[in-house]
């Protein structure tokens, strides 16, 4: 990936780069538009910060009709276009192109309208996740998707990427807590999709919307649902001699009827590092550790706890907590929320992957890894979103040592070969971006992605929206639109009929 | 005229691989369950996918089922009994609105019309629609290819979800061969609070109360005076009934319910229904019972805010005679007009004016769906992207032309 092909610039843009930045002036006066390099510094990479690039310029509009100007004077002018929330993607989704207009939805900040009655929130793009859920809390609401970065990571990102986070098992991911968009194509054209109401009406381009990467259009408005806030919550930590039955413990849970709030897995080595950097009290002399979340009125907290801690006990668990107090509660998660800072002291640097599996499959992909592990002479630590089988595998490397980040990297894709290979995905919530894009054939067969792309060609005909990210091969719409049928040649068994 | 019956994937692509070769459309079947929704076809040739069927992986503790498209729902709600599990998002029967023979329950629908159509039912509220528990599918675009997308996981990210667009499509995008879908446990225990007597202003008020406490209500419907009567076999009389449903282990259940009766005490008289009972009204609810006289009068099906829907309902009872009654926390309408006429410009009109939704006319006579937009029409910019959408994957239009 280290040799990473982007779009090559195209020329003519580079040339009139000077015209061009004059007319995002007057179409976003002010301060929006910035295009000094030591300026534009600070949007060169995103989350995945291996990879760098300065825009051709960064423009910051703060109404709809300016994201729809520039929008529209890009496409007349084949000029491209990366849109960016608040560059949190891990998976590289906001990187910038030399010869593209990079689109910052930072100024939409406001919260548009609370509405209790009917439990939505309308936003702008820009607002953070944790700043929904801010809004409404002091009436108890909350909204419910929380992706680790929630505190910088912007809603309109959420839709562009559908986020996820450690509730999702039982709340949904961004695409079950969305209700409507408003948003502008790349040709200028503002479009709204569902509302306040529930169902979009005709096609669900909301669902598709919803993880397009900022391929399709660049959202202006949000509308999520918020929920009133779990009386309580209370969880169990629980130790386990392997992680097969670590896995078991999870499945039996599930089987039983329970769908915890949120149920996380850490491996040996996350452990020990989250452990040595918050003293959180976890056991060292497991090789696997589960953290089991329920909440809800207390009568069904304390009656699911009894459950699950039998089920633990069953399934050979060697230490089982359960908190006490709030404190408690938090104390069991500061390990598990410091696991990737805390793998950050033990390496100079990590590779953060996120493969889904089936979760059955645990035990056999753990080996994988350790296999590779070997292989490749890096180590690797482990968390897993265990409830749904999404698994944040950490590699540990030293980028200034040549050669070890391309080693990390092609560790990291052989890790998500074996996902795939076990019936599993590239990605659960981090995106395909730059970071995936060129190991999506192992997930899908060119007819596959070449229906993919002809959404993106409905959507932005030219090519000129995020180009480069997710897609391995760029094919032309005009090439994707021929049909390849000869009439009266397509063989033709007998097919019944009536 | 010819009704083709694959019931192989090779079968099936070559039927499909000939239409697209020979431009000739094809209507999209499988139990033909929902057909008299949407516009009436007049296609020469149909695909009749009720043969291809099978349940090809079933995981319980992996919560994912995947069939075959032609497989019917009833079979698979029937093993996911046996399991403890379930469709969370309740899938409606339109057999009893449209006139489904009763008691053939195996023909009243496919799991690729469930997907389809984006079925779902009371507890949409809490758990959403086909929508939003579609995992993966397996199709046939009109270009005679095959394609899949998504998975067999819930986290999933990978690429566009081709999944989810299939959804609400109504075969005029692809025809699914193969779906795949999140399961979950079936609830231990249900029980059902009931507030006679309210009319519909103050039904709103009292159920957005309800669902904005922490009792986690799983769905929240009103019906209106006498429409009460035309559920579970009017076994609870025909005062109006304010209906909300908590679900869960039975301890949790207990205390949520005493919860709403504290916060709702003053509201009107209160009723607990629990069990099967229970089921049975949601069962009525959800597949629009009261509404299932036989005939073919003119019915709406309006999803808006909840808190607004009732105001469109009485502004437009000032101009059309209709019966009404209300799911969602009051968001979906179900609307049956008095008269033959669907009053369609009047009803949309009415939406528009009281914070927008949309509204589809599930049943109505052929000619009036002839005549008229079944479902919401779109603004101009929408209805181009979707028309080409529409290009993308079907350029010759051959899978059911015009329903929509």
């Amino acid at each position: 990936m280290s040799g990473l092909a982007m779009p090559k610039p195209d020329a003519e843009t580079m040339r009139r780069r000077a015209e061009i930045v004059a007319d995002m002036r007057i179409i976003v006066p002010g301060e929006g538009v910035v295009d000094a390099a030591n300026e534009m510094r600070a949007f060169e990479s995103d989350g995945l910060t291996a990879y760098r690039q300065l825009p051709l310029v960064v423009v910051l509009p703060q109404t709809v009709a300016q994201v729809s100007r520039v929008l529209k004077y890009c496409n007349e002018r084949n000029i491209r276009v990366v849109p960016r929330g608040s560059g949190t993607s891990l998976s590289g989704g906001a990187l910038p192109l030399e010869d593209a207009v990079l689109l910052v939805m930072s100024r939409f900040n406001r919260i548009l309208q609370i509405d209790y009655p009917n439990r939505v929130v309308m936003a702008q793009p820009g607002v953070t996740n944790l700043g929904i859920t801010t809004a409404v809390e002091q009436e108890g609401y909350y909204y419910a998707p929380d992706p680790s970065s929630q505190i910088a990571c912007s809603i309109g990102g959420n839709v562009a990427e559908n986020s996820g986070g450690v509730h999702c098992l039982k709340y949904g991911l961004t695409a079950n807590n969305v209700l409507g968009i408003e948003m502008v194509l790349m040709n200028g054209e503002v479009v709204r999709l569902g509302g306040s109401h529930l169902d979009q009406e005709g096609y669900d381009l909301l669902g598709v919307m919803t993880g397009s990467e900022g391929l399709l259009g660049v959202v202006t408005e949000v509308t999520v649902r918020i929920l009133k806030k779990p009386e309580t919550a209370r969880a169990l930590l629980i130790g386990f001699p392997t992680s097969e039955q670590g896995g078991q413990c999870v499945a039996d849970i599930i089987g039983a009827g329970i769908i915890p709030g949120g149920m996380e897995m850490m491996d040996r080595p996350a452990i020990h590092a989250a452990e040595d950097f918050v003293h959180a009290g976890y056991p060292l002399d497991v090789e696997a550790l589960l953290i089991v979340e329920l909440d809800g009125p207390s009568v069904e907290v304390d009656h699911l706890i009894g459950l699950v801690e039998a089920i633990a006990y069953k399934n050979g668990s060697t230490t089982c907590r359960i908190s006490q107090s709030e404190q408690e509660r938090l104390s069991f998660w500061a390990g598990r929320k410091a696991a990737f800072p805390a793998v950050g002291r033990i390496s100079p640097d990590y590779y953060c992957m996120d493969g889904t599996i089936p979760r059955k499959e645990l035990p056999r992909v753990l080996a994988g890894m350790r296999d590779l592990s070997e292989k490749y002479g890096l180590g690797v630590a482990n968390v897993f979103h265990a409830g749904d089988g999404n698994l944040h595998p950490l590699i540990l490397y030293d980028a200034n040592v040549p050669g070890e980040l391309d080693k990390a990297e092609s560790f990291g894709a052989d890790i998500l070969r074996l996902c795939v290979q076990v019936g599993g995905v590239l990605t659960g919530e981090h995106g395909v971006g730059v970071e995936k894009r060129d190991l999506m054939p192992e997930m899908f067969n060119q007819v596959d992605l070449d229906q993919q792309m002809r959404v993106k060609c409905a959507f932005d005909p030219n090519h000129l929206l995020n180009p480069g990210k997710v897609f391995p091969q760029l094919r032309r719409c005009a090439e994707l639109g021929r049909m390849h049928v000869h009439r009266g040649q397509v063989a033709f068994p007998d097919i019944p009929r009536f | 005229m010819t009704t083709f019956t694959p019931s192989t994937l090779t079968e099936t692509l070559s039927t499909i691989q000939w239409a697209a070769a020979e431009e000739t459309p094809l209507e999209i079947l499988g139990h033909g369950s929902k057909r008299g929704i949407g516009r009436p076809l007049q296609t020469e040739h149909t695909l009749d996918l009720s043969h291809l069927i099978g349940v090809t992986l079933y995981e319980p503790a992996e919560l994912v089922l995947s069939a075959r498209a032609g497989t019917p729902l009833a079979e698979i709600e029937k093993l996911l009994a046996e399991n403890g599990q379930q469709f969370a998002f309740e899938p409606m029967d339109y057999g009893p609105l449209l006139g489904g023979e009763p008691g053939q329950g195996d023909k009243n629908g496919t799991i690729g019309g469930v997907l389809a159509s984006n079925l779902s039912g009371s507890r949409r509220l809490k758990a959403g629609a086909a929508r939003d528990h579609i995992l993966g599918v397996a199709g046939i675009s009109g270009r005679g290819e095959a394609f899949k997308s998504g998975g067999r996981v819930v986290k999933n990210v990978t690429g566009y979800d081709l999944s989810k667009l299939m959804a609400n499509s109504w075969g005029t995008l692809a025809v699914l061969t193969d779906v795949t879908f999140k399961v979950l446990p079936a609830a231990e225990t249900e029980v059902t609070l009931a507030i006679r007597g309210l009319l519909d202003d103050a039904a709103v008020a009292a159920m957005a109360l309800a669902l904005g406490s922490s009792a986690e209500v799983s769905s929240a419907a009103h019906l209106p005076e006498r429409i009460a009567a035309k559920v579970a076999g009017g076994k609870h009389g025909s005062d109006a009934a304010t209906l909300l449903r908590v679900e869960g282990f039975g301890p949790s259940v207990v205390y949520r319910i005493e919860a709403l009766k504290q916060l709702l005490g003053k509201a009107g008289p209160l009723e607990e229904i629990a069990g099967e009972a229970s089921k049975t009204i949601w069962r009525d609810i959800r597949d629009c019972v009261p509404f299932a006289d036989g005939g073919t009068r003119p019915v709406w099906r309006v999803s808006m805010a909840p808190s607004e829907a009732h105001h469109m309902v009485m502004a437009l009872r000032m101009q059309a005679a209709v019966d009404a009654f209300y799911d969602w926390q009051g968001g979906l309408v179900w609307l049956s007009m008095r008269e033959d006429d669907p009053e369609a410009d009047l009803l949309r009109g009415l939406i528009r004016k009281h914070g927008g939704g949309h509204a589809t006319l599930v049943r109505a006579s052929p000619s009036h769906r002839a005549a008229l937009p079944v479902f919401e029409p779109q603004p101009p910019h929408l209805a181009a992207l979707s028309a080409r959408l529409k290009a993308e994957f079907d350029p010759k239009n051959i899978l059911n032309p015009g329903r929509t």
